[in-house]
């Protein structure tokens, strides 16, 4: 090895152990956790080896529920929040005044305490003694018969939980496409002027293959994040997830080490590799259908 | 189809908020540029030449004045309805689209009884291509072609819908100095070839004359001078137009007019039949590089600096107290020969290569020999 290169390896070193012992180790540990079956902490002992772990998960009902709940929140969030905030963005970027003032609020969202977006959320849609909260008003005043969003049937607790979810990851999703737009060069579109070309065709034809880096970007780390939701879960409903049948995948890996129904960390592992093979499943099937639609120029 | 602009004033306000005044670019323009002509629009930067262009185009709106292209009024009309045809100074090629679907993208655009079969877009695309010679790069990107291919391509882009009108801002700026002799010959070319009213935008003097059936000279938003290159490279109307054409430039001395003589300092150095110029005043006189003939007895002395050989001719460049050029460049036959231990050089002037001009306007004063 020449002076220089060790030299490098020497530069890398901190890098690596940080990722070494903050991801590498935990990965291969969890791994290992989730094929010994009746893992304990405190005695550091186990039964035996084999994939009855899985099994077990993947016959919990509550894990299927979770299940069930993060892939339903996934295919509805990410392609929908993506979308508005494309929508969003493109008004942002062909308006001139005022701007400024729609960009700070609609990042606002972004800068905000997540168990402060969860009371507000709670406002618009708990019902107390005192009120059925401001939808519930709304719904009442257009003749409808008011829900419980947050005790009442699965599918308006879900619905409260996509729109959340949506609003949450708008902001900054919104952020990276106004400045993805900007940096288009206005020359293109006078090309595409000069051509002829309707507003619609420029749009899909230039303005949409220009940014779709970014908005490549913006699905991959989408998914990833709705893959993770848990937090937003519990600012809304609570931490007993599994009666709420709200949980999620996170959810439940977390329940398993640390909730009420805890102290079966062979079981979370095995839930936590569950998970890890559907993101990384998802996340290639994504590199894969890009390599057809995302251009880099 | 002729392009004619009427009174065409193109004003920006003013960047500055501690002054109103406005940047006028374009300066109540009325020219004609006839059918099916090639028509460079030159001046140096600044001069409001872009702004003209993309008027004409559609991309910027007048704020004053109307453009026809033939009888039809289309100072309204915007861009993409006009039906012109733009290269653009740096292309402006689509750089996710291959070269095929760069050329192949106006036909897309074209709606109702235009509209074209695929078959049909394929075969006028290839044509385009074959036109500027780039039908072997159909499939590649533009960041896998050179800067002259990228501009054949950008050319096709322009020609394929066959425009009513060819627009090119700068088209060569961005080529070397070779591929620009050949591409603005191809430009000729491929003018002549289909026909087109072609209006391109330059600062480089040579390449407008060079390729143009006409040229434009603009300065601040305003036309100097229309005509023929030769026309208006013989017979500048100012002093502007004289100093922007012709490498090397022209060279301008201080001068005077004493009775129906011209003369540079003390030296009398051309006497003329007829001047219009009631009386004795000091002029500017210029004089083309090929204006000057080697002459023993010749009336202008000047300062020998050096003598450069080029083959074909001779440059011999000097000084003058009363020249304005750093140097002054005389071009003359390669017969000549330039006594070089000499420290004066002798002239005399040929009439119809200088040129007088107004000290204080700069306009050209005319004047005949015998």
């Amino acid at each position: 090895m020449d002076n220089n290169n060790r030299k490098a390896w020497l530069y890398l070193l901190p890098a690596f152990l940080f990722l070494g012992v903050f991801m590498i180790y935990p990965l291969v540990d969890v791994f290992i956790y989730s094929f010994e079956e009746g893992y304990n902490f405190a005695s550091q002992s186990y039964f035996g080896t084999g994939g009855y772990n899985y099994s077990y998960v993947l016959h919990d009902t509550y894990f299927l529920q979770a299940l069930k709940n993060t892939f339903i929140l996934v295919i509805i969030t990410v392609p929908l929040s993506t979308g508005l905030a494309l929508l969003i963005s493109l008004g942002l970027s062909s308006i001139k005044p005022l701007r400024d003032l729609y960009q700070t609020v609609f990042f606002l969202p972004y800068v905000t305490n997540t168990l402060a977006v969860g009371m507000v959320f709670m406002v618009l849609f708990k019902k107390t003694a005192y009120s059925d909260g401001l939808v519930n008003l709304l719904i009442t005043k257009l003749g409808g018969t008011s829900v419980d969003f947050i005790n009442g049937p699965y599918w308006a607790k879900m619905m409260v939980m996509c729109i959340y979810t949506v609003w949450i990851v708008m902001p900054f999703k919104i952020l990276i496409l106004t400045s993805a737009l900007a940096s288009v060069n206005p020359l293109y579109y006078n090309a595409a002027k000069v051509d002829g070309t309707s507003k619609f065709r420029i749009f899909y034809k230039i303005t949409l293959p220009m940014i779709s880096p970014m908005i490549f970007y913006l699905v991959i780390t989408g998914f990833i994040g709705a893959f993770k939701a848990y937090a937003d879960e519990v600012a809304i409903f609570g931490t007993d997830l599994n009666a709420a049948k709200m949980n999620t995948i996170v959810g439940y890996v977390y329940d398993m080490l640390y909730g009420d129904s805890g102290g079966y960390p062979s079981f979370g592992a095995a839930a936590a590799i569950i998970l890890f093979a559907i993101v990384l499943t998802i996340t290639v099937i994504n590199l894969l259908v890009s390599r057809k639609h995302v251009t880099y120029a | 189809m002729k392009v004619v602009l009427e009174h065409l004033t193109k004003r920006f306000p003013s960047r500055n908020k501690k002054s109103n005044e406005e940047v006028i670019a374009a300066n109540d323009l009325t020219f004609e540029i006839p059918d099916g002509k090639l028509i460079g629009l030159l001046g140096p930067s600044g001069c409001g030449k872009s702004t003209t262009l993309n008027m004409i185009s559609g991309l910027l709106k007048p704020t004053e004045g109307k453009i026809f292209f033939g009888e039809d009024d289309v100072t309204d009309l915007p861009a993409e309805h006009r039906g012109v045809g733009l290269v653009f100074q740096s292309y402006a090629l689509y750089p996710h689209l291959t070269v095929r679907q760069n050329i192949t993208f106006p036909l897309e655009n074209l709606k109702g009884d235009k509209k074209l079969t695929k078959e049909q877009m394929a075969e006028k695309a290839l044509e385009a291509a074959k036109l500027v010679q780039i039908d072997q790069l159909m499939d590649r990107k533009p960041s896998e072609l050179s800067g002259g291919q990228q501009q054949r391509v950008a050319i096709a882009r322009a020609l394929v819908k066959m425009p009513k009108v060819l627009l090119l801002d700068e088209p060569l700026s961005n080529l070397d100095a070779r591929l620009r002799l050949q591409t603005r010959e191809e430009l000729r070319r491929i003018q002549r070839e289909t026909g087109i009213t072609t209006i391109f935008v330059t600062h480089d003097q040579e390449e407008a004359m060079s390729i143009s059936d006409s040229i434009v000279v603009m300065k601040d938003g305003l036309v100097h001078q229309i005509g023929k290159p030769q026309e208006v490279y013989d017979n500048p109307v100012n002093l502007f137009v004289a100093k922007f054409l012709g490498t090397p430039p022209i060279n301008v001395f201080q001068g005077s007019v004493r009775g129906k003589d011209i003369y540079i300092g003390e030296e009398k150095v051309l006497e003329t039949n007829s001047l219009q110029l009631s009386n004795d005043s000091d002029v500017v006189v210029a004089v083309r590089p090929e204006g000057f003939l080697l002459d023993e007895n010749g009336p202008l002395t000047l300062n020998l600096d050096r003598v450069e050989v080029m083959g074909r001719d001779i440059s011999v460049v000097s000084t003058h107290p009363d020249c304005e050029n750093a140097s002054i460049r005389s071009i003359i036959d390669s017969d000549n020969e330039v006594n070089t231990d000499s420290k004066t050089v002798r002239f005399s002037l040929k009439p119809k290569k200088m040129h007088i001009f107004n000290k204080e306007t700069g306009e050209r004063i005319p004047f005949t020999v015998k």
